[in-house]
């Protein structure tokens, strides 16, 4: 079952990667194989959670040994406006005597004081390698769980050893659409109401872009699942459009809606000035076909004019502070190429860029802006050579994931956290003028020069 | 006397354990030169390795044997053996420590034997100590899989007693998980005090102490040395600190004859004064002067300090040494313990100045407290901030982890110096907030602040 799924998961058709695979390759499935003892990088289950987790009014059980849930609970940096029941961690945490009685009935049990003592709208039940391997059937116990408590409980069957990361979130996806999204039919579904799939409200981003929506008078049905309530999840089924934001994880989701609902989505980004008003016009230009009014085409352009022109305006003092700049930019997909633009424009240079997660688009994009210099473009670069980069001065500053912010900053290098524990949001044309600023108050800071300094003894 | 409640719930809320591979690995980054690998999926590395970081604010060397759905059927030791391999090829370790984890313990594999086979099979594993941990995640808690993990560095590594003379100045300690880095380099200076040498294993302060090197090294930064670990059997006394030392101790002692003294802490004046009087007797030296001055200056703090503890209620969540630690100094203070939650049922625990130990998670401390009437402070890792928050009282971080604070790693509660600071900086959280039942409370402060 698992399997039938996951097969299906590496063959999506609407994968802009796999559309550039043969038959053969395809069928290796995505991702490269995980190399033991030179693997970085969480499993499907943190995958699977990552893409869940932020729906903020249920309960997130884990059905496992400690480590699962104990180890990462209340550390993944989704903000939420409304409930923050999400930011508690529920967990089995299933025992020797669990493992070889088995954990079915404690995972029913912990379902049902869960219901009683929260009264979340849902509970989302996430199955681990430990559950799993002793034959916990979680989708049996969720299944009589709902039926006999009156709340549902979804199964999510993504344990660890399933596979990657990556792979989790799109199991994630799997489960809202088999088990949520449709099951509640909303009374004010309107004309110009939106899903974003892959956006998950990281520092509050949502609020970089969704005024510009509100604006336009768009409705953000929900976001999947920055911020979102369950019953808005539930009813996503009647947006007139989707924006999928992350494509690689939620694609598939996307493509079943569309075949299920008839709801057209396009793959956009709101990282860069001008993808933030590409993804805008696409959105407008959606919503117009299925029928919302054609006056919105033009708003959508007099916002964009206005918005692009208050960004630049205020990127422009920038420039002077950082034209010169060597970056180092260092994350994966669609973060690359949709930042370049907006560093090149305050005269940075942007010495490279990894494309570790990019489709071939991105990586046609990012090289485009580069000057289709192929040597700045790299799979992944070693922390020693990275190290080097740094201590060499071929680098001034790096952007990245906490993972490599170490390599920078023991190399006394600058650094600015861009992935998922990032305590300032980067979206839309605010979050661009915000990581500039960031930038020079990174780069600009006066440590440097002190501690670059030799001691007097040296 | 207290009494040990442990309700084994059906659903943990919260949880304020911390597993116990991550406990072994925590161990790991005390050797030198070393890397330690999980046997298990990815993300049993991932959320460690993170878990760590943000704690320690340091790149963590962690490994991973990358377990999948094929090899968690057939048997992971090829995956154990590519692992080993890659680690000796890209990162040139001197020590390797393979650690299991809850999915390769469900399993059941015979790491030890299999890891002769393929050391047997590889010249290139020769130099390098590979070090086996049964630490899997069902089992116990953060101390128990540090525990595990010196134990085991203990029985693969130290050279049996025979052949090694006694050093007279030699001592060996084996801090317990809840000692920072910062502790650790303490007690090494009150130790070099005396005049003695200490073997720390393991050794936080070498590596994990938050330093600049002058390359890009990709395993740990320093710690224990393998040459050290092994002339362990030369030294006169064995200090163990932290009741989950006891079999890291013992197994010390069976292998080399050398003797044990496990304290239960080295916070708190009483405790420190029985540390000095051993290290006094070890090195056949009065407790120096240096030291003496440090114990005037704790007293000193206790007179300053006695008149904000006395009478307030403080609820402390930890592992069972955290918990022992801070309940003590609170109690001796005149403080009282409203709620006391920690990971695990150990006996020891009975001997602590509260009513009742209860074996649980942030949930259970949230009842402990209300069913106390509230508390005027909270002690506990980070995870107790949003408790904290609902209850409006300050919370004071200490254990693990510590991410929403700078220095988790140097914060310095050993000693007498450590002991000092500790009551001031509680002191201090204490005097801010009037308390929640603070008309009972306000004829001391008065005093105080006419004093």
């Amino acid at each position: 079952m698992l399997k039938r799924k996951i097969q299906e998961l590496m063959n999506e058709p609407a994968c802009s990667v796999n559309q550039g695979k043969s038959t053969d390759e395809r069928k290796k499935g995505c991702g490269k194989a995980l190399v033991p003892g030179a693997a970085a990088g969480g499993c499907a289950f943190d995958g699977a959670k990552i893409a869940l987790q932020p729906i903020t009014d249920v309960v997130h059980l884990v059905h496992g040994p400690l480590a699962c849930e104990g180890n990462s609970w209340d550390g993944r940096n989704s903000w939420t406006t409304g409930s923050d029941l999400y930011r508690r961690g529920f967990t089995t945490d299933l025992g020797n005597l669990d493992i070889i009685a088995g954990g079915e009935k404690k995972l029913y049990r912990a379902i049902k004081q869960a219901i009683q003592r929260h009264q979340p709208p849902a509970v989302f039940v996430y199955q681990t390698c430990v559950g799993a391997l002793i034959g916990d059937d979680i989708e049996a116990v969720c299944k009589a769980a709902s039926s006999r408590l009156g709340t549902p409980v979804i199964p999510v069957n993504a344990p660890g050893f399933a596979g990657s990361k990556n792979l989790g979130n799109r199991l994630g996806g799997e489960a809202l659409f088999d088990h949520v999204i449709g099951t509640v039919e909303p009374s004010d579904a309107g004309p110009t109401d939106i899903n974003i799939l892959g956006e998950y409200n990281v520092a509050g981003e949502l609020d970089q872009f969704r005024p510009l929506l509100t604006r336009l008078g768009i409705r953000l049905r929900t976001s999947i699942t920055g911020d979102a309530r369950y019953a808005d999840v539930a009813a996503a089924h009647t947006a007139r459009a989707n924006m999928v934001l992350c494509s690689q994880a939620l694609v598939t989701l996307a493509r079943k809606m569309k075949e299920k609902w008839g709801i057209p989505y396009f793959e956009g980004s709101f990282y860069g000035i001008s993808d933030t008003s590409d993804a805008l016009r696409n959105i407008a230009r959606m919503l117009v076909e299925r029928g919302a009014d054609p006056a919105l085409l033009s708003r959508t352009e007099a916002l964009i004019a206005e918005e692009e022109a208050k960004a630049w305006a205020r990127l422009a003092p920038y420039k002077p502070r950082l034209a010169g700049k060597k970056v180092l930019l260092y994350t994966g997909g669609v973060k690359s190429w949709s930042v370049i633009q907006a560093l090149q424009e305050v005269g940075m240079e942007v010495v490279g860029s990894s494309v570790r997660k990019a489709t071939n688009e991105d990586k046609r994009k990012a090289l485009e802006r580069l000057g289709d210099d192929e040597e700045k473009l790299a799979d992944a670069i070693t922390p020693r050579d990275m190290y080097a980069m740094f201590k060499e001065g071929r680098a001034d500053m790096m952007l990245s994931g906490g993972r490599s912010q170490f390599v920078a900053l023991k190399a006394r290098t600058p650094w600015i956290d861009i992935n998922q524990e990032r305590h300032h949001g980067f979206a839309a044309y605010d979050g661009m003028v915000s990581l500039v600023q960031q930038i020079d108050l990174s780069i600009n800071n006066p440590i440097w020069a002190q501690i670059r300094a030799p001691a007097p003894w040296e | 006397m207290a009494i040990i409640v442990d309700q084994n719930k059906a659903l943990s809320t919260s949880p304020l354990k911390i597993s116990a591979p991550l406990g072994a690995a925590l161990a790991f980054m005390g050797m030198n030169g070393c890397l330690p690998m999980f046997h298990g999926s990815q993300g049993c590395t991932a959320f460690a390795l993170v878990m760590m970081v943000r704690h320690f604010r340091e790149a963590i060397p962690l490994q991973t044997t990358a377990m999948n759905e094929i090899s968690t059927i057939l048997g992971g030791m090829d995956q154990v053996e590519q692992g080993l391999l890659n680690i000796a090829k890209r990162a040139k370790p001197s020590v390797i420590g393979v650690i299991s984890t809850a999915l390769t313990e469900t399993r059941g594999e015979d790491m030890a034997g299999e890891l002769k086979v393929i050391r047997a099979r590889h010249a290139e594993l020769a130099d390098i100590a590979v070090v086996d941990v049964s630490a899997p995640d069902f089992a116990g808690a953060l101390e128990t899989g540090w525990g595990k993990a010196v134990t085991a560095i203990i029985r693969q590594l130290v050279v049996p007693a025979a052949p090694l003379p006694a050093m007279g100045k030699q001592v060996n300690l084996l801090p317990g998980c809840h000692l920072t880095p910062g502790d650790v380099a303490a007690l090494k200076d009150i130790i070099a005090d005396f005049g003695l040498e200490a073997v720390v294993l393991p050794d936080l302060s070498g590596s994990l102490d938050g330093h600049v090197p002058d390359q890009y090294v990709p395993t740990t930064l320093g710690g224990t040395e393998v040459a050290a670990v092994k002339s362990m059997g030369r030294a006169q006394l064995t200090i163990a600190i932290g009741e989950h030392m006891r079999f890291a101790a013992r197994a010390l002692e069976e292998k080399t004859g050398v003797p044990f003294l496990l304290l239960d802490r080295v916070t708190g004046l009483e405790a420190v004064d029985r540390l000095m009087v051993c290290l006094s007797n070890v090195a056949g030296v009065p407790v120096p002067a240096r030291q003496r001055r440090a114990r005037s200056q704790l007293v000193d703090a206790m007179l300053d300090g006695h008149f904000y503890f006395g009478g307030r209620a403080v609820a402390i969540a930890g592992e069972p040494a955290l918990l022992s630690t801070y309940a003590r100094l609170v109690s001796e203070l005149g403080g009282r313990i409203a709620a006391a939650v920690t990971t695990q049922a150990l006996p020891c625990l009975g001997d602590l100045p509260v009513e009742r130990v209860v074996v649980g998670d942030f949930e259970d401390l949230e009842e402990q407290i209300s069913d106390a009437g509230g508390c005027d402070l909270l002690i506990a890792n980070s995870n107790g901030r949003q408790l904290a928050h609902r209850l409006s009282v300050p919370l004071f971080r200490a254990g693990f982890p510590v991410f929403d604070r700078l220095g988790a790693a140097q914060m310095v509660s050993a000693g007498y110096g450590g002991t000092r600071d500790l009551i001031n900086q509680l002191g201090n959280l204490l005097m801010d907030c009037p308390g929640h039942n603070h008309e009972e409370h306000s004829h001391g402060h008065a005093t105080a602040a006419a004093g």
